[in-house]
């Protein structure tokens, strides 16, 4: 009864992991432009990747591998946003700009202090 | 405001787990997936890493090139090493039982411990001086200079 349980719980997290993962891949492939598809491919990616692994958390039990599974989700939830917070920093500093809709206007950068990159920072 | 103030935090988080985790690779390779070769990448990816974010500079402080260009002889000398000292033991090279010939499993341990570390500190030379080598070369000429 308990072995259904919890096989249950992991199926469905994996399962709507899963499903976030390829939401995710979808909107990298459909969505018109590199912001909208940056915003596809992290946040999805970032819910989706927990997911995935509280599911496998879930299915091993309690153990070194959970321990293990644990440490991996930490890592990708500290590196998925810092290397899409790259990515959308180094497109808005290099001139990229998200469209402007109707009736919606762009977003406008603040000005750096130092507009040119400094190649070797401190 | 500084810029590129996230990536730097972030680096500082990863560079120190990712030395560790190379580690865990390192001496974990005759249990698991891993060994000299992986280990070697992801001690050299935390060098590489630190360069990027912080310039070539400053990771040049913490590694200085002569120190890579050493370890990458070093590495060798230690596999090539392991299989004289097991010559001179009297046996085969790279014989790993004569290095505990009374618990032939333990001298395997030994001997296999002793070539994964030449080969993650060859590995880990190789990696960074590639990375030198690539990052400090001299700026483009321009049409002037011709």
């Amino acid at each position: 009864m308990l072995d259904t349980l919890i096989n249950g719980i992991a199926w469905v997290l994996i399962l709507s992991g899963s499903f976030f993962t390829v939401v995710g891949a979808i909107g990298i492939l459909r969505f018109p432009d590199f912001w909208s598809r940056l915003h596809a491919a992290s946040v999805s990616d970032s819910a989706g990747v927990i997911l995935l692994l509280a599911g496998m958390c879930v299915y091993t039990g309690w153990g070194l591998i959970t321990v293990k599974l644990i440490v991996i989700g930490l890592v990708l939830f500290v590196t998925g946003p810092t290397s899409t917070h790259a990515v959308a920093n180094a497109a808005l500093v290099s001139g990229l700009r998200p469209p402007e809709g109707k009736g919606l206007k762009g977003a406008e950068p603040e000005p750096l202090s130092n507009p040119t990159v400094d190649p070797t920072p401190i | 405001m500084r810029h590129h103030l996230i990536l730097r935090v972030v680096t500082k988080l990863l560079v120190g787990s990712i030395i560790l985790f190379a580690f865990y690779v390192q001496f974990h390779g005759d249990f698991s997936p891993g060994g000299g070769f992986q280990a070697g990448v992801i001690m050299a990816v935390a060098f590489i890493l630190y360069g990027i974010v912080f310039g070539l500079g400053k990771a040049q402080a913490v590694f200085p090139p002569w120190v890579v260009h050493k370890m990458v002889a070093l590495g060798v000398l230690i596999y090539a090493g392991t299989g004289v000292v097991s010559l001179l033991l009297g046996y085969g090279y790279l014989d790993y039982d004569a290095f505990a010939p009374h618990h032939p499993s333990h001298g395997q341990h030994y001997g296999i411990l002793a070539v994964e570390l030449g080969v993650g500190v060859t590995v880990t030379g190789v990696m960074v001086a590639v990375y030198y080598a690539f990052a400090a070369r001299p700026a483009r000429l321009s049409d002037e200079e011709w």
